[in-house]
């Protein structure tokens, strides 16, 4: 028997990258609750602020520190934990709690590995190691072998026989790997492979693409005893990554024979690895026989684990932890049903549908192409009681806007097109593929994709034919919802209103009823309140007679909108609870803690659309004593502030700030005229809708413009345009992208960013802090390192920006949150302090701000929604006072996985997450920072730099500062020049790429240099050297800088040596003590 | 066009789905399964005679139909109610849709139904009988109802089992041990896993006396499964007591609750039943967890057993009998199923354990080498 730990070292798995996302903040604090839960001490380490995990309500004791062995060494020395759980941080915890046993850091301060043993990370981990032991337990691996070099994955690709799949050891969502059909392909993935490999080591497998790619959720105790949660059958055959698949649960196209074959290899592979805790086991299996190959463990919950939990309704993080604690199966509760125990299988009595978030609307330059690395940013996941059904919401679910199912690419109108490509638009490419008559049979012998899919497919399109030749009856429109059509499709099909339709539906009681998540298909009493909708007969959401709120979340995690908005719909959850009211939190993303079944009072997995919220608000004022439940819209991004104008025109009541306010905020024009009327300065502008008054205002206000659509979030299609030929290229794109919002044009003023997150209540305007940017303004404010406090603004200047805040937040009536960003110009030597934009919501600093100012943001906000004054919650008009610490918030950026994009900053955001480095000076905070953001350069390094000529002035002083710290450099022609000059010793480089060796490319690639300085020589037309520097450094996954501002800040940095950081729980630092 | 069929229950509602199947009426006891998976073997489970079956899952029939997946040589269920049948099944080893499998057996189905308000109603209400018709009105289907006798006074299992013996697979030449199973409703499955462990099967009606099952020298007698209430099965537990102390005994599911009844315990009627392939049972002895597939409507009432007969499984959901446990005799029982591909692979240890009761019984008479470790490679 085990003896249960006292105190337990968590590890998060950091920022949010492509193939780590919230899923772990819903595993890490499900794991600290579990802890409390079972009395013991949980210490949380994590370098992202941006998570509900990372809350002093969650965790025990809270370390927001770099994740490195160095940190993590000095966190376990001060907290003496007895117990490590190193499987809820994904892999970088995984990799995390592997390399701290190999420094002997856990065998020296007595720290038990938890659940899962290292040996058995090693195991799952190692290819060689794995394959060994599943041939000697008797299960089959496709054939291969690991490789640390080209040559030898020559020779093993030969023996084998292409196509054979790459796949690097230790990286995370297939980072580095892919299929190779051709020798070249090898060349080129499998020295990719190597380098992105920590261990340099590629396996080289017999490629088993177009069978079935069917996933198991295993669970397993210390008493042997196993059980499966979930298994998941991919859309996508074997070949793209399942992060990138669609997937759907439970397995479709099994027979119960396979299905229990495939269930008895999943037991025999848990126990073999004595896993104690959750296991995630994929499959490939012959579409035409019995045979199967095992193809990857994660011996770690996983995106997959947290899918299956909200698909399933069983809490896999929650329970593995409790088992890694000593506990059995059999003696944990379901929670869902409150009579069942956690040694049970559930069973669905619905199909789950998940479809990724890919990055390529922002990205349009980026390579949709998809296979073994994954590229998806986030997930949606739809639940109903056809495929149809559930595929249906989860396009909606999206969010793409017109994308809807009924979605073509212009192209493939003009001829034939290829739809058999796995890139992100091939679910689309199939639909018009089937409409235009090609037959299932032909595009599953192209695809692979399983005839039930694709027959499935073909029903959509049936209908759609069907509603667009026969009249509207109530049968046909019951059939169409049935089958998940939105009314905004049907509309479309029909040649109606989504409006009329709605109102149709209405006249004929064609409406949705909600069911139970239960993870018992209805055999048990279940309390959990997880609803979907569908239409059939029986209502089981049941409206309360209550007070309640509905919190609308945020979606899918995408650029820009990322899991800040998260935090800030839980907490709100959490708030309206403590005050008294039935929280109902609808969103659409699995990964999350707010779709977790008890962040809320009530939870509906739904997509965030217009007549998704009308329907539950309907459902919810439809009982005896209900009445209308309030909306809260300020919580979930742009996704649910977008959702403030309907719902009031629908008479439902909102409550924060109105419909009003916001189109006030987020209209350019009422924007700049409330402005002016205050006597406020903004960066003079207007709002556009054609090329002619565009050009117009850009003459009148001279260039350079900042131009960018209203009424999106994260700067999409956000640019900075110099002259009048660019523009007119930019308007004819945006023309295209058909937003139904204009364009906004402002002059582009050049100067030090800054912002605020305050809270008000129509009376007070509290401002928890000022933070202040180190990129100048042109950078996206969420690509931008922020600092808190500020440091480089005068007196005069920040009382400005209250001054200012304070009398926009009573002018506009904000009620609840809202953020704005400022630029503050010296002109003339004198400062001045323009308004760079108002957003009447949650921005993604709250949780930062929240952590580091110590002001709970969320729950002010919700309460003076609900009615209590700031000042009965003890704050008052005004700055809050600045407490005496530095922190530094940084962009990450997930761009080695995505091959094409370019990686440069500007007014278009790129980052995928956000970390955190924290201390009481500025350097330690800002090393911290970069340590954390894994930015830091090494000691001494050398330095590839390219700096445009506009920028060398401002350069060199850097560079000397950067010499002085022991840093020799490699330089383009035109740099190098430059440094010459200076005194400073430099090599030449050349970077037209045709004309010799070596070139940039190969010193960044061969390893020469540590790190890349590449500004941008200006204009929109990407300069296409620079773009491969930059790429190549994205690839070889070194830090490549194209602000000075952010340099200059490392610069800084690097002159104080080898630093000791300090460590400490996240409120010593803001108590000092 | 698609023919509209109802499901009518014994409380008066009426659910309204599209016919599937044959256009024939059933009437029978109304029963959901939670199994996501393996609807052929569940509509061949002979324990299903006399039941109109709910799948929870909606969508059924995706894989369509193979000759690989019976449990018997028919369909045994009355009738099938489901959301979803599926048109377009698609796997290599599929011959037909569910449709017209359910067409070319004469069984009845419907689809399109809120199957999951039906599981609720049971769930909540117990239970109850139905009919199934795409012919009748509402009015002319109650009628029915009434007129059918309820499905706990009857005996499905005369009606299924074997009318005489036979031995399974004798053309694999003889076999080390013998086997007598006796038919109240036995499925391939288990006369194939028996077979494979190295046994020679003989099947053998359920009405065979204890001199007639002794008669043919078994080392062991398995009493199978099979459909409706052991209360009414005197003459099974008549010959059952014929047996104890002879030779070592299996019981399984309602075999199981047979050999209870001839202790002298008793059974009941479960509200809704056991019936899945998701149902965690208890081994008492090592405190091990296994998920089963079960079937069954009764239960063996503990506080009823005597005779030295203990319970050794329970369930973890209602912590009724699974299992149990002769403390001399070489007589054991279990509720769930062992070796149906329509549940896991966990249970297959307790026909080890009986083949070793088998085995040192026999040893006491003879000196054959010991079993040698079958695995069994289902």
């Amino acid at each position: 028997m085990i003896t249960k730990p006292k105190k337990v070292l968590i590890i998060g798995s950091g920022p949010i990258i492509i193939g780590q996302a919230a899923e772990f903040d819903y595993a890490g604090t499900q794991a600290c609750k579990a802890m409390r839960e079972e009395g013991v001490i949980s210490v949380l380490v994590n370098s992202n602020p941006a998570t509900i995990m990372t809350d002093e309500e969650i965790a025990d004791i809270v370390y927001i520190e770099p994740l490195t062995v160095e940190m993590l060494t000095r966190i376990i020395e001060r907290e003496r934990p007895d117990g490590l759980l190193p499987t809820l941080g994904g892999q970088t915890g995984l990799n995390l709690a592997v390399a701290l046993a190999d420094a002997g850091v856990l065998e020296k301060y007595n720290v038990r590995p938890l659940g899962t043993s290292i040996d058995t990370i090693r195991t799952a981990e190692d290819r060689e190691l794995f394959k060994k032991l599943l041939l000697k337990i008797g299960e089959p691996v496709p054939q291969s072998a690991t490789v640390t070099s080209l040559e030898d994955a020559r020779v093993i690709a030969g023996e084998i026989g292409l196509p054979v799949v790459i796949r690097p050891s230790f990286t995370m969502g297939g980072t580095g790997g892919g299929i190779a059909h051709t020798w070249d392909e090898l060349d080129s993935i499998a020295s990719g492979g190597l380098m992105a490999s920590p261990t340099h080591q590629v396996l080289v497998e017999r490629s088993v693409a177009g069978w079935k790619e069917i996933e198991y959720e295993v669970m397993r105790d210390a008493a042997d005893t196993c059980i499966t949660v979930c298994s998941m059958e991919n859309f996508d055959p074997v070949g793209v990554h399942t992060g990138d698949s669609i997937v759907v649960a439970p397995v479709q196209t099994l027979t119960s024979r396979e299905y229990q074959m495939l269930r008895s290899a999943s037991s025999k592979i848990i126990r073999a690895l004595k896993i104690e805790g959750g296991c995630n086991i994929q499959f490939a299996l012959n579409p035409s026989s019995e045979e199967y190959v095992v193809i990857e463990v994660n011996p770690r919950v996983s995106r997959s684990s947290a899918l299956a939990s909200k698909a399933t309704g069983y809490p896999i993080a929650r329970v593995a932890s409790k088992i890694a604690i000593g506990k059995r199966l059999d003696e944990i509760p379901n929670a869902v049903t409150g009579k069942t125990l956690a040694s049970f299988e559930p069973a669905v009595d619905y199909i789950v549908v998940k479809i990724p978030r890919w990055p390529f609307d922002k990205f349009a330059s980026g390579d949709r192409l998809l296979g073994t690395q994954m590229k998806a940013t986030g997930e949606v996941m739809a639940i109903d009681r056809t495929f149809e059904a559930a595929f249906g919401k989860a396009i909606r679910s999206l969010e793409f806007g017109k994308k809807t199912l009924l979605w073509e690419d212009p192209r493939w109108k003009e001829g034939p097109f290829d739809y058999s490509e796995a890139t992100d638009l091939r679910l689309w490419a199939l639909m018009a593929a089937l409409r235009r008559g090609i037959t299932p049979d032909t595009i599953h012998s192209k695809t692979k994709i399983d005839l039930w899919f694709l027959n499935k497919m073909l029903n959509l399109v049936n209908m759609e034919k069907r509603l667009l030749s026969q009249t509207l009856d109530p049968e046909l429109m019951l059939q169409a919802k049935r089958m998940g059509f939105s009314d905004v499709t049907i509309g479309t099909l029909s040649d109606k209103l989504p409006e009329q339709i709605r109102q149709m539906r209405h006249e004929w009681g064609i409406c949705p009823v909600y069911k139970m998540v239960d993870t018992c298909a209805a055999e048990f009493d279940a309390a959990t309140p997880y609803f979907y909708s569908t239409y059939e007969l029986e209502n089981e959401a049941i409206p309360a007679p209550v007070k309640k709120a509905i919190v609308i979340g945020s979606g899918p995690i995408r650029i820009a909108q990322g899991i800040e908005f998260d935090y800030c719909s839980v907490h709100s959850a959490w708030v309206l609870h403590k005050a008294g009211y039935q929280s109902i939190m609808v969103n659409s993303n699995p990964e999350t803690v707010s779709t977790d079944f008890d962040t809320s009072d009530r939870l509906y997995f739904e997509a965030l659309d217009t007549e998704s919220l009308l329907d539950i608000l309907e459902n919810e004022s439809s009982g005896e004593g209900c009445k209308e439940p309030l909306s809260i819209v300020q919580f979930g991004g742009q996704t649910a502030i977008n959702l403030a104008e309907p719902l009031t025109c629908a008479g439902m009541p909102l409550i924060g700030s109105s419909s009003d306010t916001i189109d006030l905020a987020e209209d350019r024009g009422r924007f700049e005229a409330f402005l002016s009327e205050l006597g406020i300065p903004q960066a003079p502008g207007s709002a556009v809708s054609n090329v002619e008054e565009a050009l117009r205002v850009a003459d009148l206000i001279g260039y350079p413009v900042v131009v960018r659509p209203s009424y999106v979030l994260g700067g999409r299609a956000m640019e900075i345009v110099h002259d009048a030929s660019d523009l007119a290229r930019y308007m004819k794109a945006a023309s295209e992208l058909d937003t139904g919002h204009r364009i906004l044009i402002d002059k582009y003023l050049i100067g030090k960013e800054c912002e605020i997150d305050a809270v008000a209540d129509g009376e007070t305007v509290f401002i928890p802090g000022v933070m202040e940017h180190i990129e100048r303004t042109g950078v996206h404010s969420g690509d931008s390192m922020a600092v808190y406090p500020s440091q480089n603004l005068t007196d005069n200047e920040i009382s400005t920006i209250v001054d200012y805040s304070v009398r926009m937040g009573l002018g506009l009536g904000v009620i609840g949150l809202m953020n704005v960003q400022f630029v503050v110009m010296h002109v003339n030597g004198e400062s001045k302090v323009y308004v760079l934009e108002l957003n009447p919501r949650a921005s993604r600093t709250i949780p930062f701000i929240s952590k580091v100012a110590g002001v709970p943001m969320i729950e002010l906000a919700t309460n003076v929604m609900l009615g209590r004054s700031l000042k009965e919650q003890g704050y008052s008009t005004g700055l809050h006072s600045a407490r005496e610490l530095i922190a530094i918030k940084a962009p990450v950026f997930s761009m080695s996985k995505l091959v094409g994009v370019d990686t440069y900053l500007g007014p278009e955001m790129k980052s995928t997450g956000e970390v955190m480095g924290i201390d009481h000076d500025f350097k330690a905070a800002l090393g911290k920072t970069l340590l954390a953001a894994g930015l830091m350069l090494p000691q001494r390094g050398k330095l590839l730099m390219s700096i445009a000529d506009r920028d060398k002035a401002e350069a060199l002083p850097i560079i000397r500062r950067l010499h002085q710290s022991g840093y020799s450099f490699f330089a383009t022609e035109g740099t190098a020049v430059m440094i010459e000059a200076d005194s400073m010793p430099v090599n030449v480089i050349t970077k037209k790429l045709s004309e010799g060796h070596p070139n940039v490319i190969d010193v960044i690639r061969d390893g020469t240099v540590d790190g890349v300085v590449n500004t941008m020589t200006g204009g929109r037309v990407p300069q296409r050297d620079g773009f491969e520097i930059r790429r190549a450094a994205a690839e070889k996954r070194i830090p490549c800088f194209t602000s000075l501002d952010t340099i200059a800040a490392l610069s800084q940095v690097l002159d104080d040596g080898s630093h000791i950081y300090s460590v400490k729980p996240l409120p010593s630092y803001r108590n000092n003590k | 066009m698609t023919k509209r069929a109802i499901l009518l229950l014994q409380d008066g509602s009426i659910y309204e789905g599209q016919s599937i199947g044959a256009d024939i009426d059933a009437c029978g006891e109304v029963v959901f399964n939670t199994s996501m998976i393996g609807y052929q073997e569940l509509l061949t489970d002979p324990s299903y005679a006399g039941q109109i079956v709910i799948p929870t899952y909606p969508l059924i029939g995706n894989y369509g139909i193979n000759e690989y997946d019976m449990d018997s040589g028919r369909i045994q269920a009355q009738g099938f109610a489901v959301r979803e049948s599926c048109f377009k099944p698609s796997h290599y080893q599929s011959q037909k849709t569910l449709d017209s499998y359910l067409s070319e057996a004469d069984i009845p189905g419907i689809a399109g139904l809120d199957t999951r308000s039906i599981t609720r109603k049971l769930r909540n209400h117990g239970v109850m009988m139905g009919v199934l018709t795409s012919t009748r009105t509402p009015q002319e289907a109650a009628e029915l109802l009434r007129s059918t006798p309820s499905y706990d006074t009857q005996d499905f299992v005369k009606k299924i089992s074997a009318k005489e013996s036979f031995f399974f697979r004798p053309e694999d030449g003889p076999r080390r041990r013998n086997i007598v199973i006796v038919d109240y409703g036995c499925k391939y499955s288990i006369m194939r896993i028996i077979h494979r462990l190295d046994c020679n099967v003989k099947v053998m009606p359920c009405t065979a006396t204890a001199k007639e099952i002794l008669g043919s020298n078994p080392d062991g007698i398995l009493l199978s499964p099979g459909p409706g209430n052991p209360e009414v099965l005197d003459y099974a537990v008549y010959n059952i007591r014929g047996l104890i102390g002879y030779k070592p005994i299996l019981g399984i599911c309602l075999g199981g609750q047979l050999v209870a009844r001839a202790f002298g315990g008793k059974t009941f009627k479960l509200k809704f039943g056991h019936r899945g392939g998701n149902h965690p049972v208890k081994e008492l002895s090592t405190e091990c967890v296994h998920i089963s597939a079960q079937n069954h409507g009764y239960a063996v009432d503990p506080d009823s057993l005597n005779n030295g007969l203990n319970v050794s499984h329970i369930s973890l959901n209602d912590n009724t009998v699974e299992g149990l446990l002769h403390k001399e005799l070489p007589i054991l029982t279990i509720q769930y199923h062992l070796e149906t591909s329509l549940g896991p692979h966990d249970n297959l240890n307790i026909f080890d354990q009986f083949m070793q009761l088998v085995d040192s019984e026999k040893n006491n008479f003879h000196c054959d080498e010991r079993a040698g470790e079958d695995k069994i490679d289902y």
